[in-house]
């Protein structure tokens, strides 16, 4: 065991896969020498090489292209896109080619890999970085997508997706890379995809949550509990493909529910929540679902904690839900 | 051979100067034959989709002798990027007339199971014949990726990536010809420069003097060659497929040719293509133009043709009934290979899109029971 930051958790996942696959390899903008703008691919070329782990052309969309054509022909790319907010010139070949590929050619191609990428806010960013763009991917029927919110989910997250036999769009929390610490197993180990983490368990409100905002609805969880409201906190993990089943459960236990991401909340990963909840369990709940989600803006700079939830507005929402 | 002159080998009369092809009789036959079969799958498909009995084709007339002069200059363990006007590479290759027909009528035996559109193939043997996708330029930069991974692994292979004129003003061909070339990657990019993406013309694409010139802007070496004429495009491809063999990295091959029809069977063409264009081109027919070379080398006589194309008919018309009498593909095939493993949520909607159907009596032979 070791104790690590989240950045460091990813380094030491991407080390471990590496060392263990001779297959996997490591490309984006600055990921060589550099070792990344956040340092999360630190060391990665020392000790593998530059064949292996290797700066590319300043292209998106070239990143991800290439990296479906290697994984067509058997190796392992994890590329990095630099910023979530930089991801959309590759937009096409994630959703329409990486994707679709499995399925348009009959299984005859297919393309595993991953792309990492850091989203969220919370580093003052501005407009162009500290986006939440999940639910754009989560339409697209084909990928997996990935958000760890600890590094013991992040190693483990990470390495299961580089196993993953389709393609993974993991996206790391990138406020949280040094905010959080814990403890990280060594070697190889494995947190399923698809399978939710319960932070805190509880009996009068349910909150879903993923990410960054995990800290967050923890931190209004607690003053809750002052208040003798006990949150059960869901850290979803995996958003697609969603364990349905495990949200449902979790939202009868309580029968009162809170959502909270950082994106913009018209068509948000809250909305599918929201709606499975009230397909399938309407019966159950006694107060309406809540969503605690930025706003329907561009993402400022100055005002970006007026804009983020916070454990103000999380506690809130747990609130109105439990005395509703 | 250089960019902005155009490159021809077969002389008007059929000679090739001192020209060697490296192919025997029965190779050089085989080009021919392989031109006559596309135009024979073509018709086929002209006629299938006229009387409504399939959706959708794309037609090659005018076209052949780039595809076939291309594709001979590879190997069985290389590996072809197709656009949707490219299938004389896999006919080429090895790939049969009823492989193609299953996709046409998208039936049950369909290599893509009947997901995709006609024409947009997906063969892995005889050879990699990448999955055909719609969007343009896409899959230029992804065989930069696999030419990536093949100099990775130290394979002998390289890749040809072929795209037409509109595709070089897409996201996909400027990545690809760049991490290509800073990669060194064992690519040979073949434009087919049929001068129509759709109904736009070169000059609404391009202001450059020719496409064959931006490869150099890249660091390649960019070479234009007659596109009609077979040889031309074959003695290109092979100085630019052995250079990616040896490591010298990749080459822009543009093959100057005319789309003899539509982009497809929804378009009319005489809406945007001068008449006189139709009448210009047809003389310089690319199996006219090979018929020459084989006439002269006295491989070639004035019924070769027609018990070529005729016996080319009948295995397509065979093909074509053999595919039509094929059953659609079952109603599984909606929700499986989305994922290697169906996901819960996946699984839900099929379960309850078969019940319907059952309910309401309308459950096709081989839609069947769930279990994926």
């Amino acid at each position: 065991m070791a104790n690590l930051t989240l950045v460091q958790a990813v380094n030491d996942a991407l080390k471990t896969a590496m060392r263990t696959d001779p297959s996997v390899l490591v490309f984006g903008e600055d990921v060589g020498p550099k070792g990344g703008v956040f340092l999360a691919t630190d060391g990665l070329t020392k000790e593998f090489g530059e064949e292996r782990c290797f700066d590319t052309p300043l292209s998106e969309d070239g990143i991800v292209g290439a990296a479906i054509g290697m994984a067509v022909n058997g190796l392992k790319p994890v590329c990095e896109i630099q910023f979530q907010d930089f991801i959309f010139p590759a937009f096409d070949q994630i959703v329409s080619e990486a994707a679709k590929l499995r399925y348009r050619s009959g299984g005859q191609y297919t393309a595993p890999m991953v792309i990492r990428t850091p989203y969220g806010g919370g580093i003052r960013g501005g407009l162009y970085h500290s986006q939440s763009g999940e639910a754009y991917f989560c339409h697209t029927p084909g990928l997996k997508v990935v958000i760890p919110s600890t590094p013991h989910d992040a190693k483990g997250l990470l390495l299961a997706s580089i196993d993953d036999p389709d393609p993974v769009l993991f996206l790391e929390p990138k406020a949280l890379y040094r905010a959080v610490k814990g403890e990280v197993p060594e070697g190889k180990y494995k947190v399923d995809l698809s399978t939710l983490r319960t932070v805190r368990e509880g009996k009068s409100v349910t909150v879903f949550c993923y990410g960054a905002m995990v800290p967050v609805v923890q931190k209004a969880a607690e003053q809750a509990a002052e208040k003798g409201i006990e949150t059960l906190i869901i850290d979803l993990r995996t958003l697609l493909p969603l364990d349905e089943e495990g949200v449902l459960d979790a939202a009868k236990m309580t029968g009162r529910v809170v959502v909270v991401h950082e994106a913009p909340r018209f068509c948000g990963f809250g909305a599918e929540i929201s709606a499975l909840i009230a397909e399938n369990a309407i019966e159950y709940m006694e107060a309406p679902i809540a969503r605690v989600t930025g706003f329907d803006t561009p993402f400022p700079n100055t005002l970006e904690h007026h804009y983020m939830p916070d454990d103000r507005r999380v506690l809130d929402a747990i609130e109105h839900v439990y005395n509703y | 051979m250089t960019a902005t002159e155009l490159l021809s080998v077969i002389e008007p009369d059929g000679a090739i100067n001192g020209y060697d092809p490296k192919l025997s009789d029965a190779e050089l036959m085989h080009c021919y034959a392989t031109m006559l079969r596309v135009r024979a799958f073509d018709d086929t498909c002209m006629k299938l989709q006229r009387s409504g009995r399939i959706g959708f084709s794309i037609p090659n007339k005018g076209v052949e002798a780039t595809q076939v002069g291309a594709a001979s200059a590879l190997k069985l363990t290389d590996w072809i990027f197709p656009s949707y006007r490219d299938f004389g590479m896999a006919l080429y290759h090895g790939v049969s007339p009823i492989e193609m027909m299953h996709n046409m009528f998208g039936d049950a035996l369909d290599a893509a199971k009947g997901r995709q559109m006609p024409v947009h193939f997906s063969f892995v043997q005889p050879i990699k014949f990448f999955s055909i996708s719609s969007p343009i330029g896409t899959h230029i930069i992804q065989a930069v990726g696999t030419a990536y991974a093949i100099k990775q692994k130290k394979e002998p292979h390289v890749v040809l990536a072929s795209f037409g004129d509109g595709g070089t003003s897409s996201l996909g061909f400027h990545s690809g010809m760049n991490f290509a070339a800073v990669w060194k990657a064992p690519v040979v990019f073949l434009c087919q420069n049929n001068q129509w993406a759709i109904s736009c013309p070169s000059d609404k694409q391009t202001a450059s003097e020719s496409y064959a010139i931006k490869a150099k802007a890249y660091g390649m070496p960019g070479v234009l060659v007659d596109g009609n004429d077979l040889l031309a495009v074959r003695k290109a491809t092979m100085e630019a497929v052995e250079r990616a063999r040896k490591g010298g990295g990749p080459t822009l091959i543009e093959a100057k040719t005319f789309r003899m029809g539509g982009h497809s069977t929804s378009d009319d063409p005489s809406r945007y293509v001068p008449k006189e264009l139709f009448a210009e081109w047809e003389k310089k027919d690319p199996i006219l133009r090979f018929e020459k070379f084989l006439k002269k080398r006295k491989l070639w006589n004035d019924s070769t043709r027609a018990a070529i194309y005729d016996a080319a008919m009948v295995d397509v018309d065979k093909a074509a009934k053999t595919a039509e009498a094929t059953p659609r593909p079952a109603l599984e095939t909606i929700f499986s290979d989305v994922y290697a493993d169906v996901p819960a949520h996946i699984r839900k909607q099929g379960q309850a899109s078969f019940d319907l159907a059952r309910r309401k009596g309308d459950a096709s032979a081989g839609d069947g029971a769930f279990p994926l």
